[in-house]
């Protein structure tokens, strides 16, 4: 699967599960770039993109992220 | 069932004309998400569950501080989570020594909690039980040391629920059969664990959830009393009707043990106390047969309180059940497995609760179990005899037919009554009744074991529970009373509520007698009684004036030196 398609997905799962319909995300998104986006709906977000892309991630992965981009690397190696 | 999220959407949705309950969660893991589900859940079923949550891992802080936030919320209801990876945390770190005492101490914990929320609030508690984790360390032979973290964890799940007998505010809401119905991989969710503390995975929330509204409703009165069977490939395989008896399928033999086991299964239902009742398109003499002649059938007509078969439309049918039995359609299950039926029921009325029961028989078990439809918060020796007391009731409807003269008939029923305060034999009654009645009860206050006790032991109540009994048979306890003195001249009748199953036998008149001579002997000079409105108690509206009661603004005044006795045909027992 390619990035970009990588990316519209996780999007998707975003705007659903935020329920905010104008979420835009980019690489280089963060959770200081989308207000709903904080410890709490993390953890919502990160096993809706699992149960979406039926992966599963690691727990040390999960710390890692910085910012949507590197959440797509960890996807790209799991697809 | 609805996901997490759509829990999540409800919680912005309109909750200003639901039932508000104050409920405190706490909990020693992360348990922000579980609040979430609850209050979600909550809007489903007509609540607006006030959920404060503690700060993280303050069970016992909160409950052993007297100035913390959980007595100042003064919640209706505490959850309480205790985790069984805490708990593995706290094994871990005892000495081996210690290791076979950890239930013990465990339940020392919970006692305390316990007694000081007893001692200084009313609310009652939901105890989560204990999921299981296998360490593993003692592999097979854990169950057979004491030490081994599975036997200790196994027995303190025991303990708990002897613990619970004895405790009338205390109540367990079993998540470990959750994880055993859906398995721990899909109950526990690893890197959520690991990054945020939560030891409930997000699939599983809603179930959890729904465990925890299930008891809130009971415990708000909202309980399902009556179980409506379709017949033919529900109860037992075939069609009565075509097949005939010696062709349907029940006993031992093929896909007649999946009825078989599914009769034993209603038929502990109906020993709990759910009436059955049987709503089947067949011809009534047909529909009968297999109940009074074949072997294997499980249910017999001594069970079914009342029995419809004829060719009408099924929604009629219920309705003329649901007026006999005078119960509500919300507290009514239909099982059919017919899904034209089921739809035109629930479709014509709304209320009435129908499983999508599976095509294959042999999976209505497996389905039915899960959902959980029958919770309960009592249970009483009397449940058993509910069904008998019902079909009496059908007996005494024809005999009331043949008298002309209401009078002759109350008289010819030879009535008695024991008027008792409330004790300890039967405050579970009691307490129960309060739960259940909807329709006959004024104040609709509703009482725990442990309130009726409380009021029995209160100089400014006084409480009657009234029993009926007569040549048909005994209604067990069927009305309650509790007067509050407001003053030395004024006693305020704080409950009125009688079960619809002894209307119209004058019992009214009975209890008003014996209240205003009480009033009478203690001095007061008046008796004042209030209507509160409720979706459910309109039968009621105009009881005090129909007894005579003149109106007081809100309320409704009798006074003791003007009263004379009413006519009663009930005698005291």
């Amino acid at each position: 699967m390619e990035r970009s398609e990588i990316l519209k997905k996780v999007n998707e799962v975003f705007i659903d599960n935020l329920d905010n319909d104008d979420i835009v995300l980019t690489e280089n998104s963060s959770a200081d770039d989308i207000e709903e986006w904080d410890s709490l709906t993390h953890v919502q977000l990160v096993v809706a993109v699992e149960k979406k892309l039926n992966i599963r991630f690691n727990a040390k992965e999960i710390q890692s992220w910085k910012n949507v981009g590197e959440m797509i690397d960890s996807i790209s190696t799991k697809l | 069932m609805h996901t997490f999220s759509q829990l999540k959407k409800n919680l912005k949705k309109d909750f200003s004309s639901l039932a508000p309950v104050k409920i405190a969660l706490l909990g020693d893991t992360a348990t922000q998400l579980l609040a979430q589900a609850i209050r979600g859940a909550g809007y489903d079923d007509g609540f607006d569950l006030q959920v404060w949550e503690a700060d993280f891992n303050q069970v016992e802080r909160q409950v052993f501080d007297d100035t913390s936030e959980l007595f100042e919320y003064k919640p209706d209801i505490i959850i309480i989570f205790h985790s069984t990876h805490k708990l593995l945390a706290k094994y871990n770190k005892l000495k081996p020594a210690e290791r076979s005492g950890l239930a013990q101490g465990r339940m020392d914990l919970i006692a305390q909690i316990n007694d000081k929320v007893k001692e200084q609030l009313k609310s009652k508690i939901i105890y989560y039980n204990y999921t299981e984790i296998d360490d593993a360390v003692f592999g097979n032979y854990a169950g057979k040391i004491t030490s081994s973290f599975l036997f200790q964890l196994r027995k303190l799940n025991f303990e708990l629920m002897q613990f619970a007998v004895n405790q009338n505010n205390f109540y367990l809401c079993d998540i470990s059969t959750i994880q055993n119905q859906v398995g721990k991989n899909s109950f526990f969710h690893s890197s959520v664990y690991i990054n945020t503390e939560m030891v409930l995975s997000l699939e599983i929330l809603p179930a959890i959830a729904l465990q925890t509204t299930g008891l809130i409703k009971v415990l708000h009165g909202k309980i399902k009393k009556c179980l409506v069977l379709d017949l033919d490939n529900t109860l037992w395989g075939g069609i009565i009707g075509d097949d005939g008896i010696e062709n349907i399928q029940v006993g031992s033999l093929g896909i007649g043990k999946a009825f078989t086991e599914f009769q034993y299964w209603i038929k502990k239902m109906q020993q709990r106390g759910i009436i059955l009742a049987v709503c089947s398109k067949n011809t009534e003499s047909v529909a009968r047969e297999p109940f009074e002649k074949h072997p294997d059938m499980v249910l017999r007509l001594e069970d079914i309180a009342v029995f419809v078969a004829n060719w009408e439309n099924k929604a009629d049918n219920i309705r003329h059940i649901q007026s006999i039995l005078n119960i509500g359609f919300d507290s009514m299950v239909f099982l059919d497995d017919n899904p034209f039926e089921r739809n035109l029921v629930r479709e014509n009325i709304p209320d009435i609760t129908v499983p999508e029961l599976p095509e294959d028989p042999a999976e209505y078990l497996e389905f039915l179990y899960p959902l959980n439809l029958f919770e309960t918060i009592s249970f009483s020796e009397e449940d058993n005899e509910r069904t008998k007391q019902y079909q009496v009731e059908a007996q005494r409807t024809v005999m009331q037919q043949k008298f002309t003269n209401e009078d002759d008939f109350l008289k010819s029923l030879e009535m008695r009554s024991l008027v008792e305060p409330f004790n300890k034999f039967n405050t579970p009654r009691v307490s129960q009744l309060s739960l259940r009645s909807n329709q006959f009860n004024l104040r609709t206050v509703r009482y725990t074991e442990a309130d009726i006790e409380r009021i029995a032991s209160d100089n400014n109540y006084a409480s009657f529970s009234f029993t009926l009994e007569d040549k048909f048979g005994d209604n067990g306890l069927i009305c309650v009373i509790v007067l509050k003195k407001e003053d030395n001249d004024s006693l305020f009748i704080e409950t009125w509520l009688m079960s619809c199953r002894v209307l119209k036998r004058g019992m009214e008149n009975f209890v008003l007698n014996s209240i205003i001579s009480y009033a009478k002997e203690q001095g007061y000079q008046y008796l004042k009684g209030e209507y509160i409105p409720t979706a459910k108690n309109e039968m009621v509206k105009d009881h005090y004036k129909n007894l005579g009661f003149t109106q007081d603004n809100n309320y409704w005044v009798n006074y003791v030196s003007t009263y004379i006795n009413k006519k009663s045909f009930i005698t005291v027992k």
